[in-house]
């Protein structure tokens, strides 16, 4: 009956968000659905017209390619280590600028440059930091005695991955000491004052009342910031492009797409990544039990 | 002006029911006051009848009319909210006179109209100010003038004094019963504060848990409160409740502090489980006078009035309304209460209240031993 | 009377506490120190490099030499100049684009009930989640279709893959801080859905729109896989895509100080953004995460 007026509304509501349907239609449903399709045929991008239909070949090739497994590890082993490293240094900053010292404000906002640097911006001032012959931190580093010739930081096979986590580190630990003090300031100070006045020692304070009241900000940050790392591209591609030791899942599906201009393999390629991603947020997700604690 | 009538309205949220088949009908020009304890669903019903919440179910009449699919802004109804929901970057002119402006009037018309109620509510020397820069008095004024600028034929008010320290809530309360006066409209006014419900109420309806408990004056709501939970919600301090079981044989009921109430034999068919006496009913008397015992613990002195608190047994304490402070020695000790059968209020056990056909009689006889 | 459990504790000299206090104080000091080194350096470092010439840039002097032929180089460089104007375009665009739509789309979620309102939002949030390099092919398909294929137009499309979702999210969060009651009190003045977004919460969501919008510029100005793949030369690149390819004849002639010098021009805006509106920027990037 009354139903009416619940409708009108309910038509206002579609009305309003016709464009943003129109948006996520246009540029991710669509293409999402062309993506899957394109991964079961053999086209080409530069006659994607012409193709038949080939099955489940182009999965099964892309799993019998060792690239795509080296891939697969990088991307983890990137997303894994930089983001604990992140979130333990994001901790301390965080920490750190929510007490009361002179210049936590001059810190607070100093700390979002590295955020809002473009990612390829940040990884040339870096490379140029670690350059082998001029870079300033190997001559720091030779300066005291360290070393007796230049570390080739990005040269070395064995060295690039923890360079390509270093500079990650570097760009998106803000974000998280963003989110972090964002949480920390939700916590009533009484309730540090109670545990003070109580004789709580600072690292017990630590363990049983800060960290588990951080729990649902350090969650979502964590689940933001794994997210982001299983999709990096442009880290690695601007400081090695197809360099083996650091491609990501991401770079080996664009690599396949356009580079190698197969539409069709590169399709069933882009297909695992969002399998993978999709598989590893369901983990997360279920593990923090964020659809609980950030309930919406 | 319109009456309204609700027929088996019903709101769920989800799966939780918040208003559960009220059945109301108010009158052409009547003040009607929702009283209830929080969340019981008062603001709901409210808005049920404003038109901002749709019913679940039931139909929503104003004036005769059924009204469930007109939206809000043709209902002819105007409210005043909590918040007052000023909007915070406009003027105090332009707030009241938004609804005209929306609606298409030209703006000469809009401006004298908007003066004419400003003047009418004290605030026409604050047009320009912005609602941030006014007292808590005034945007309450600001707000119902928003209201009354639509010359609505329903008034709907959630809360709207609740905001304001104690003199200003007196002072406003006085104003709208006189807007009510002057302008003869109906009015339906949801509150906390019983004072506010008593005297401006020209019938006042007790919600609980999404039900009407019962609808009556101020006056029958007190006297004669249909059950436990009416008797307890209305009046101030509290009417004081304690369970009793009854001796069918021999004809009366018992309870704590030697409580003893001969009964008339037609009342034995229903069981009574539990009486109740508001604190005004009882009168502190020496020890051994009086019908029950107890023993003072406290007195409380508001200057104008004082309230004593009686231990009737472990679990029970009894507020008493004295007409003036005791002597302090008497706390610690134990003391007598007398009360008139009238003031007895009985009480079933599913919370029905029960006409006592017996005690009514007795009053006249001598005090039980 | 008995010692509380409280005064039982052992207590040391006063000048062991006041000791302690200056310690911590020192430490929590240094470690801000160490912060603010290891956030600005890199930064600092960039700057003081763009301005050295020659074998100056090779000696690391910390001090700037304050030489700035290659900026002037920058400016008489066409090309870059026009990756500026083009990044320009595209994240000005897509940043209005996106809070035009995000705005009604929030307003949908925040405020209006509707069934599937729920199954919206975890969409929405799904889509700013999921890796972009998924649509790649699809996408690639749909740009050469629309003709747009090497053409900054082709950018703005696709951002709003990204920048789209972001907006609608944060401002669904930022629209539900507003008190319902205002809207309730616009509807019984009559006014539409409509006319209370227009009228009553657009006013009053300026700083809302300020952080949303400028998080959205600096995603659609940092961008790099769609700029990459979507533009093929130099004359259609956005700066970073620029910047990405600048390459020198051989390893030992990389012109660092030319990359310097595009890198400090294309950050020092957003810089400046971002130091301004500091305290916006950190309220919409919780405002989507930690209440959301
Ligand atoms: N939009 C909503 N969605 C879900 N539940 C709601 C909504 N609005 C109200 N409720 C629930 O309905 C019940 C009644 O709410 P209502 O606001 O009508 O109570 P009330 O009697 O006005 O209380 P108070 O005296 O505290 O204002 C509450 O339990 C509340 O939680
Ligand atoms: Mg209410």
């Amino acid at each position: 009956m009354s139903a009416r007026l619940a409708r009108r509304d309910h038509r206002d509501a579609w009305l309003f968000l016709l464009p943003v349907i129109a948006v996520i239609l246009l540029v991710a449903v669509w293409p999402l659905a062309r993506t899957f399709f394109f991964s079961f045929t053999d086209a080409y991008l530069d006659e994607p017209s012409v193709y038949s239909m080939v099955g489940f070949d182009n999965f099964i090739e892309i799993l019998q390619d060792r690239s795509w497994w080296i891939a697969v590890k990088n991307t983890l082993i990137f997303a894994a280590i930089s983001v604990a490293i992140e979130t333990v240094l994001g901790l301390a900053i965080a920490l750190l600028l929510n007490s009361a010292i002179p210049g936590r404000g001059l810190a607070r906002a100093a700390i979002l440059v590295p955020w809002a640097i473009p990612v390829v911006v940040a990884t040339k001032m870096w490379e140029w930091m670690l350059n082998d012959q001029f870079g300033v931190i190997n001559k720091v580093l030779s300066g005291l005695g360290l070393v007796d010739h230049g570390i080739a930081w990005t040269a070395s096979s064995s060295l690039i991955m923890g360079v390509v986590i270093f500079v990650d580190v570097w760009m998106t630990t803000p974000f998280m000491v963003l989110l972090i003090l964002a949480g920390l300031q939700l916590i009533s100070p009484e309730i540090f004052e109670a545990a003070d006045v109580d004789g709580i020692p600072a690292w017990k304070r630590f363990w049983s009342i800060t960290l588990p009241m951080l729990r649902p900000a350090i969650g979502v940050a964590v689940l933001f910031r794994v997210l982001d790392a299983l999709r990096m591209f442009d880290l690695a591609y601007v400081l090695a492009a197809s360099n083996e030791n650091v491609m990501t899942v991401s770079i080996y599906a664009r690599d396949r797409l356009i580079s190698f201009q197969e539409l069709g393999v590169g399709s069933a390629a882009s297909t695992w990544v969002f399998l993978l991603v999709a598989f590893v947020a369901i983990i997360i997700i279920g593990v923090l039990r964020l659809d609980k604690a950030a309930g919406t | 002006m319109a009456s309204v009538s609700l027929h088996s309205v019903s709101k769920s949220f989800g799966t939780h029911a918040v208003i559960q088949g009220v059945e109301l009908q108010i009158d052409d020009g009547e003040f009607v006051v929702f009283v209830g304890p929080s969340g019981c669903g008062k603001s709901t019903l409210l808005r049920i009848v404003a038109g901002l919440v749709a019913p679940t179910d039931g139909v929503v009449a104003i004036g005769g009319d059924d009204v469930t699919d007109v939206p809000a802004s043709r209902r002819g109804v105007a409210f005043v909210f909590q918040s007052y929901a000023l909007y915070p970057h406009m003027s105090v002119a332009r707030n009241i006179g938004f609804a005209l402006e929306t609606l298409g009037m030209a703006k000469e018309a809009v401006s004298q109209k908007v003066l004419s109620v400003a003047r009418m509510l004290k605030v026409d020397h604050l047009m320009d100010r912005r609602p941030r820069e006014l007292s808590g008095g005034q945007r309450q004024r600001v707000a119902i003038g928003r209201a009354l600028v639509r010359q609505p034929e329903i008034f709907l008010f959630d809360e709207p004094l609740s905001n304001l320290d104690s003199d200003l809530r007196m002072e406003m309360r006085l104003e709208i019963a006189r807007l009510h006066n002057d302008l003869k409209t109906t009015m339906i006014y949801v509150t906390h504060d019983q004072s506010e419900a008593m005297t401006l109420a020209d019938r006042i309806v007790v919600l609980n848990h999404g039900r009407i408990e019962q609808v009556g004056t101020p006056q029958q709501l007190y006297h004669a409160p249909d059950n436990r939970f009416v008797a307890g919600f209305i009046g101030s301090p509290r009417m004081n409740f304690m369970g009793v079981s009854s001796q069918a044989t021999a004809g009366r009921i018992v309870g704590a502090g030697n409580l003893s109430l001969a009964l008339a034999s037609s009342d034995l068919e229903n069981p009574i489980t539990e009486i109740g006496i508001r604190p005004e009913g009882l009168r502190l008397v020496a020890e051994g006078d009086g019908r029950m015992v107890c023993i003072l613990e406290r007195i409380e002195d508001l200057g104008h009035e004082h309230f004593g608190y009686c231990r009737i047994s472990d679990d029970t304490v009894w507020v008493i309304r004295l007409p003036e402070a005791p002597s302090p020695d008497r706390i610690g000790k134990p003391v007598g209460l007398d009360f008139a059968d009238a003031a007895v209020f009985a009480f079933a056990g599913d919370g029905r209240r029960i006409a006592l056909a017996g005690l009514q009689k007795m009053a006249a006889e001598a005090p039980l031993p | 009377m008995q010692n509380a459990i409280a005064q039982r504790a052992p207590r040391k000299p006063a000048s062991f506490y006041r000791l302690k206090r200056r310690v911590v104080r020192g430490l929590q000091i240094f470690a801000l120190l160490l912060v603010l080194i290891y956030t600005l350096f890199p930064y600092y470092w960039a700057f003081v490099s763009s301005t050295k010439q020659g074998a100056a840039l090779y000696r690391s002097a910390l001090l700037p030499a304050l030489d700035f032929t290659y900026y002037r180089q920058l400016i008489d460089n066409p090309i870059f100049m026009g990756s500026l104007l083009n990044s320009a375009y595209v994240a000005v665009s897509t940043t209005l684009l996106s809070l035009i739509i995000g705005i009604s789309a929030a307003y949908a979620l925040g405020r209006i009930d509707f069934p599937q309102r729920r199954a919206m939002l975890m969409i929405v949030l799904m889509i700013s989640i999921f890796p972009q390099v998924v649509v790649l092919s699809g996408l690639f398909e749909l740009i050469n279709w629309l003709g747009l294929f090497n053409r900054p137009s082709a950018l703005i499309l696709t951002y709003l893959l990204s920048t789209v979702p972001f907006t609608t999210w944060i401002l669904t969060t930022f629209i539900r801080e507003f008190p319902r009651e205002l809207e309730e009190a616009a509807i019984i003045d009559g006014c539409s859905h409509f006319r209370i977004l227009m009228k009553i919460l657009l006013p009053l969501m300026g700083p809302s729109l300020a952080s949303t919008g400028i998080l959205a510029f600096i995603l659609a100005w940092n961008e790099f896989l769609f700029a990459l793949t979507f533009t093929l030369t130099d004359e259609n690149r956005t700066v970073p895509v620029a910047i990405g390819l600048i390459a020198g004849t051989s390893r030992y002639e990389y012109p660092f100080g030319q990359i310097m010098a595009a890198s400090v021009t294309v950050t020092l805006p957003l810089i400046a953004v971002v130091l301004v509106f500091q305290r916006r920027i950190v309220a919409g990037l919780t405002a989507g995460a930690v209440k959301g």
